[in-house]
């Protein structure tokens, strides 16, 4: 409905065109958004220059100049730096983030489906609960979960960042709205006329009517946890379990007695953007649609 | 179809499935309800049990540590420290001032972008969303770099016009912060709006026009009530992320003398809890989730009265 009116707007007959109210000027429309691009753009553009400059080009030379080409010389630096440890944090970040967003998407997708589409005693009372979660600071967990898994031996291991990181209300949250827009009552009554069980009708039907959103739910959880930096920060002392963010953090805080980890830093923050911004670049149509549908429900 | 329905409503047919019936939502709720209630409401309840209590030390220096109940006692102390309402204005402040300039560019941008005059969306929509892919950290170290007088070319930029700013220095620093977190956030924000502005029917604005509105009016008479709870959503959750600041002062922390060990609420409990203060710590941070609780609310409360 929406998509035709908008088509016939778009080519009304001549007589409608001159009644228009004066058009928004296009040019400093325009110019404002190159601005707020170029703003946007304007840090990245300047990692992206660093990153190819030896240490002492870095100091010397016009910031947003490029100099002599150095960006192999500061790779291989970045990747024999301390036995290659830099490789080993972004494994780790891979494994945090890719593992984690992946479990908790799981995780979410369930319970969002249970919430939707099962009616039982306690129902609202569970989701209240679990929105509640959503407001709850992260950083206001970091500490007693530090304290906790103290009190069970296991700080400074994987899981110790891992499993907390599994839990995402808003992702259960977003997955219970868009399994209640997604999957038709009937088809799920349908299925179970025709013997299927609660877990195969899950698997096989709501899972594929649910993945765009799921991709959104995933896309968001993956972020979060690649960014987490308080809880590692707090939960590991073993620099070899460290995510990227937080070793980079620690040779950005060692520049003032070693100045040449500045390049360091600087390359291996371009590093470890590349496989986020190509996982958006490629996910993009997904994140998209379910953000247009969270929004509109919400 | 209508047959099937029919089967289907009356359900006694089906055998067996009732019961199964009966213990499907619990299967499907309980792998997150068991990670949810040992990393989230059992964390929340420690820090809660714990903020009561005090460690106390008995028979001299080289006694026995005992945990005793103190009731309210480290809410009084965290309270009567001068950095607790120093942090909790400055990040109060920063609220003030930060979210509505990061809300109107993120809603100029997404109005520009939803609107007919605006050329190249789909690259602009995609540049301006580039940010949020950065972490957080990331982010800081990249702009204290771009901040630091001996490597900025901005500061270089800013020299050449004779503005003389220590960007990095006791009164710009906090505006600093507030760059980062504006940078990285409009484009997410921006995001948000737009995918809301998608779904204000297209007649509307129509109408609008074919009665002689112009586009600015269209824009904020029209489009911004509809998006209204896309703001409302954006504004809390700024709200929220700003009470929770400390990514950003923790990493200008090693550059700048400028942001101290108690700078935002956050980085004080963190830093009391770095001191082995863990009592005072859950206490400021049940303080600090309780302050982010009340403001959400009165924050949302206030925008639902205004709409009606």
């Amino acid at each position: 409905m929406t998509l035709l009116t908008r088509t016939e707007g778009a080519h009304a007959p001549s007589p409608v065109r001159p009644r228009r109210a004066p058009r928004l000027s296009t040019v400093p429309v325009f110019v404002f958004m190159v601005l707020v691009a170029g703003y946007m753009l304007l840090p990245v553009y300047w990692l992206l220059v660093s990153a190819t400059k030896s240490q002492s080009d870095l100091v010397d030379t016009p910031g947003l100049l490029p100099a002599e080409w150095h960006l192999g010389d500061n790779l291989s630096a970045l990747l024999t730096q301390q036995d290659g440890v830099y490789v080993r944090w972004l494994v780790n970040s891979l494994a945090y983030a890719g593992a984690g967003a992946a479990v908790g998407t799981l995780l979410a997708a369930m319970a969002g489906y249970a919430l939707a589409v099962y009616e039982f005693k306690g129902r609202e009372a569970v989701f209240s609960v679990i929105l509640g979660g959503v407001l709850v600071p992260a950083t206001a967990l970091a500490l007693p979960l530090f304290l906790l898994f103290a009190e069970v031996d296991a700080t400074n291991t994987f899981w110790s960042v891992f499993l907390p990181s599994i839990v995402s209300p808003f992702g259960v949250y977003l997955s219970r709205i868009f399994a209640a827009a997604s999957i038709p009552g009937e088809v799920v009554e349908a299925a179970r006329i025709d013997g299927a069980g609660e877990w195969t009708i899950f698997r096989s039907i709501a899972l594929r009517m649910m993945s765009p959103a799921l991709v959104t739910v995933f896309l968001f959880q993956f972020v979060v946890i690649w960014n987490n930096f308080l809880l590692p920060l707090i939960m590991l002392q073993d620099e070899r379990l460290y995510p990227v963010t937080l070793g980079l953090f620690t040779w950005q805080s060692q520049t003032s007695r070693a100045p040449e980890l500045q390049t360091l830093t600087l390359v291996g923050a371009l590093v470890s953007v590349v496989p986020i911004v190509i996982t958006f670049l490629l996910l993009q149509r997904y994140w998209r649609a379910g953000l247009a549908a969270g929004a509109v429900k919400s | 179809m209508t047959p099937t329905r029919t089967v289907a409503s009356s359900r006694t047919p089906v055998t067996a499935a009732p019961r199964r019936r009966h213990t499907a939502p619990l299967a499907f709720l309980a792998p997150f309800l068991i990670p949810f209630v040992l990393f989230t409401l059992v964390p929340v309840g420690y820090a809660f049990w714990q903020s009561l209590h005090k460690t106390e030390r008995t028979g001299g220096t080289f006694g026995r540590t005992e945990t005793v109940f103190a009731g309210f006692q480290q809410y009084a102390d965290v309270m009567s420290e001068p950095f607790f309402m120093e942090s909790l204005l400055r990040v109060a402040l920063f609220a003030l001032v930060q979210i509505p300039v990061m809300i109107a560019l993120a809603l100029t941008l997404a109005l520009l972008l939803d609107s007919a005059v605006a050329r190249l969306k789909r690259f602009f929509r995609l540049v301006y969303f580039v940010p949020y892919g950065i972490p957080g950290v990331v982010a800081a170290l990249m702009w204290a770099f771009l901040y630091d007088p001996r490597l900025s070319p901005v500061v270089e930029v800013l020299r050449s016009v004779h503005l003389d700013v220590d960007l990095l220095g006791p009164d710009a620093i906090l505006w600093s912060i507030g760059n980062v977190v504006t940078w990285t956030y409009t484009g997410y924000n921006m995001l948000i709006m737009y995918a809301a502005l998608q779904a204000v029917p297209a007649d509307l604005s129509e109408a609008a026009r074919v009665d002689g509105a112009g586009p600015w009016t269209i824009a904020l008479r029209i489009k911004v009530p509809v998006i209204r709870p896309a703001l409302v959503l954006t504004g809390v959750f700024s709200l929220i992320g700003t009470f929770q600041l400390f990514t950003e002062p923790q990493v200008f922390r090693a550059i700048s003398t400028s942001v101290t060990s108690t700078y935002t609420p956050n980085l004080a409990a963190y830093s009391l809890a770095a001191g082995d203060h863990y009592s005072e710590a859950a206490a400021l941070s049940v303080l600090l989730a309780v302050a982010t609780f009340a403001l959400s609310f009165l924050f949302l409360r206030f925008t639902a009265r205004r709409q009606g």
